[in-house]
Formats: C-alpha cells, structure tokens, sequence
C-alpha cells in the first residue's frame, strides 16, 4: 500500500514540476468550451439545452487527450520496467498512475464546471448534478483509457489506435452523465443517473486496472 | 540459488539465443559477454522475468520464477541501458523514489549516492547530468535499495575509470556479504573467479537491435 502511495505522490510532483502538460487539459475544457457560443451562436435557449452535454464531451475529449500520455514517459526512460519489478502488484501500479492522472487533469475540470455550465446557460437546478455526474464520470473515463494507453504504449501512432479502442466504451458514461444534468433540469431528479455512473465506476474499479496490468506486462516484452 | 536452464529467446522471428544454462550460488558472479546482437540484453531481461523465454525454466531459491514473478521480483535489482531518470526531479528525489518503493529510508539515498560518488550533486535537477552521472545514478540503486540479486546491463558504459573502480568494489562487496551478480559487458570488468558465459553468435543479427 505505502508503495502505491509513493507513486502517487511521485506522479503529482512530476505534475507539479512540469506544470504545461496538467493545465493543458483544462485549458482544452475551457477554452473549448468558451468556443461553442462563438460557433453556434449566443441564443440563451439553445445554450441552456446543448451546455450539459457540450460539458461532457468537452471533459471527454480532454480526459481522452490526457490519457495517452499514462506510460509513455515511464516506457521511454525504462522507468516502466523498474516499476514492474517493483514486486508491487501491476494492478496497484495502474490504479496509482491513474489516481494521479484523474487528480491532475479531470479533477479540476469538474471544480470548473459550474462556472463554465453558467457561463453557458445552463439551468441552475442542473448545475449541481453535472458537477457530481463528472466527479463520478470522469474517473471511470480515466480508467477505461489507462487500459487503451497500456496496450499502445510503445505503439507507433498509438494515439489513433487509442482512441478507436477506447471512445466506444466511453459513450455510456457520456450518456449518462449529460442525462443527468438534463433530468435535474427536467425536474425528475438526477438519482438514477448519478447511480448508474457510480455502477459504472465500482466495475470499472477492480476491472480496469486488472486490465491494464496485464497489458503493460505485454508491452515490457 | 538462481538456475536457469535450456533457455531460449525468440523475438519476432528471430532466435537470439538458445539453449542457456546457468547455476549460481550464494557470493557468484556471471560474466555475459558476446558480440553486439549476440543477445546479451535479452538474456539479462529474461533472466529478469521482463522477457518469457520460449523454452527452458528459472529457478530462485529453488523455486520456478513463473510462480511468483512478483516475489521474485522484489529480491532482484535491473540497471538496463535506461536509468530510469526523471530529468524534473533531483537526483537525490530520483534515487529517494526508488529506495522509497523498496522499503527504505531517507539515509539509504545518501549512502547510494556517495557509493557512486555523487552525493555532491544530490540537489541538482538530473536534466543537467553528463550520461557518466547518470549512469551512476542508475547504478545507485543498488546501493540505496539493496536485494540479493544484481543484474547489470552493460554497467560500466560511460562510466571514468574511478567510477568503474568504484562499481567493482560494489559488486565484489555484494558477493561478499551472500549476492549474486550478472554482469553483462564489453569492457574489461574485474570479476574475480566469475563465471563466464559467452553468447555464441549462430544467428545472423542485423534486424534486431541489442535489447528490445
């Protein structure tokens, strides 16, 4: 457990001493998002209605861009084959690393997001539950591509190859997490989606990191 | 107490080596010489449980290595041709990482820096290491974060002669005190009553490079 831990911190600090590569992503989310009412025109109404799921493919897009980069590093500099004979279990390894991931990148972007739902119109009872929904959502994104970025690590144009192998399976979080904004909205209550999306997360929990371990055991051959 | 027998390594296509066999006891050293190509650093990584080897088995402490990977794992230590350096940290956070990760405290990364002779450069960022440095402070591992089993990549490339001065006596001090070393190498290293293994050069070479 307390060599999980020191991954993890050791990830923040390389997060925190490059600084570009964290921001990058919420920079993505929101100027990307400050976009859309430039393209698609200031009308409130349509604002209010497009903004939870502008938010949601957004946070995808940027969670997606992020991810790729999981092992890269690790591989290129032989980190990654001193961090398999660790003895640690490779399931903790990945679960660590994209503990890390989720903090640096998606986890602002959630604390971001009602300030850019306003910005876009969105109803006010729904604001809370998009917020919430991402917090939910976003970590099962950021496992599901840490099984994608193990298996193309080393991959040339391993970036296509990841998003074609891991943009399919992250459309029922997208489904479920713009559904929830807009059923708070819609006066229903978000409960069931955000339940759903918590679903989502305790399977993805054990299974993903699992996933991956078995990957990046592959990679290092 | 490491074994390996009738080892062979396939990449691609291609057999790099076959038919390996080795025994080492408590306090050897095994010597891996042979041409570029000649699949010397993939024997290091199978020997490691990095690489599966299409035939043959390895035994640690008498026990299959296939079995527990993980445990055995945890008693060896690899320097490859990559030192696994993040050039935004120090070099003492580098070393500190390693060390934290096999269990040990804040004065292991002094004492493995000083082994190599780097401990006056602990507080630098190791962006602005020369390769010799880095080489040491790959190979401060295995002073910081000690395990009985030592497996060297090539460990003295780049390295000045008081360095590789410095890497034999830890090695022979390793030996000493029950570990065992395989040192695969080019350059003259002094292994005192190491055994030799010299990776006979069957197959032709030019598609694989040396290691991956």
């Amino acid at each position: 457990m307390s060599g999980l831990v020191t991954i993890l911190r050791r990830d923040l600090a390389l997060a925190s001493r490059r600084g570009s590569e964290a921001s990058l992503a919420l920079m993505f989310f929101v100027l990307g998002t400050v976009l859309f009412p430039l393209g698609i025109g200031p009308d409130p109404n349509m604002l209010a209605r497009a903004g939870a799921g502008l938010l949601w493919v957004m946070a995808l897009l940027a969670s997606l861009l992020s991810i790729e980069k999981l092992f890269q590093a690790d591989w290129e500099d032989g980190s990654l084959d001193l961090l398999v004979l660790s003895g640690l279990p490779l399931a903790g390894i990945v679960l660590a690393k994209t503990a890390a991931h989720w903090l640096v990148t998606s986890l602002p972007m959630a604390v971001a997001s009602p300030l850019l739902a306003l910005l876009l119109n969105v109803d006010a009872k729904g604001v809370a539950a998009l917020s919430l929904a991402l917090l939910l959502g976003t970590p099962t994104l950021s496992l599901i591509g840490a099984v994608g970025a193990a298996l193309t690590v080393g991959a040339r144009r391993g970036g296509v190859l990841l998003t074609l192998l891991v943009l399919p399976l992250y459309i029922p979080v997208l489904i479920f997490g713009a559904g929830a904004a807009e059923s708070a909205v819609a006066a229903q209550g978000a409960r069931a989606h955000l339940l759903v999306l918590a679903a989502f997360l305790l399977a993805a929990l054990p299974l993903c990191p699992w996933a991956a371990g078995a990957a990046l055991r592959q990679s290092v051959e | 107490m490491f074994e390996g027998r009738d080892l062979a390594c396939l990449r691609g296509e291609r057999l790099v080596f076959g038919g390996v066999d080795f025994a080492l006891s408590a306090g050897d050293a095994l010597l891996v010489t042979g041409a570029n190509g000649s699949g010397k650093s993939s024997l290091l990584r199978v020997m490691a449980g990095l690489l599966r080897p299409v035939t043959g088995t390895l035994h640690w402490r008498g026990q299959a290595v296939a079995e527990d990977r993980e445990g055995f794992a945890a008693e060896l230590r690899y320097v490859g041709h990559l030192d696994a350096i993040k050039p935004v940290l120090t070099v003492a956070e580098n070393l500190a990482f390693w060390a934290r990760l096999a269990g040990q405290g804040p004065d292991a990364v002094a004492r493995g820096l000083e082994a190599l002779g780097i401990g006056h450069l602990a507080g630098l960022p190791a962006r602005v290491l020369s390769a010799g440095q880095r080489r040491r402070l790959g190979l401060a591992r295995l002073i910081a974060a000690p395990a009985p089993l030592w497996l060297l990549d090539e460990p003295t490339v780049a390295l000045d002669t008081a360095s590789v001065a410095a890497v034999e006596a830890a090695i022979a001090e390793h030996r000493a005190s029950g570990g065992i070393a395989v040192v695969s190498t080019n350059a003259p290293v002094s292994l005192p009553e190491a055994r030799r293994l010299v990776m006979d050069e069957a197959e032709p070479v030019e598609t694989v490079a040396d290691g991956w």
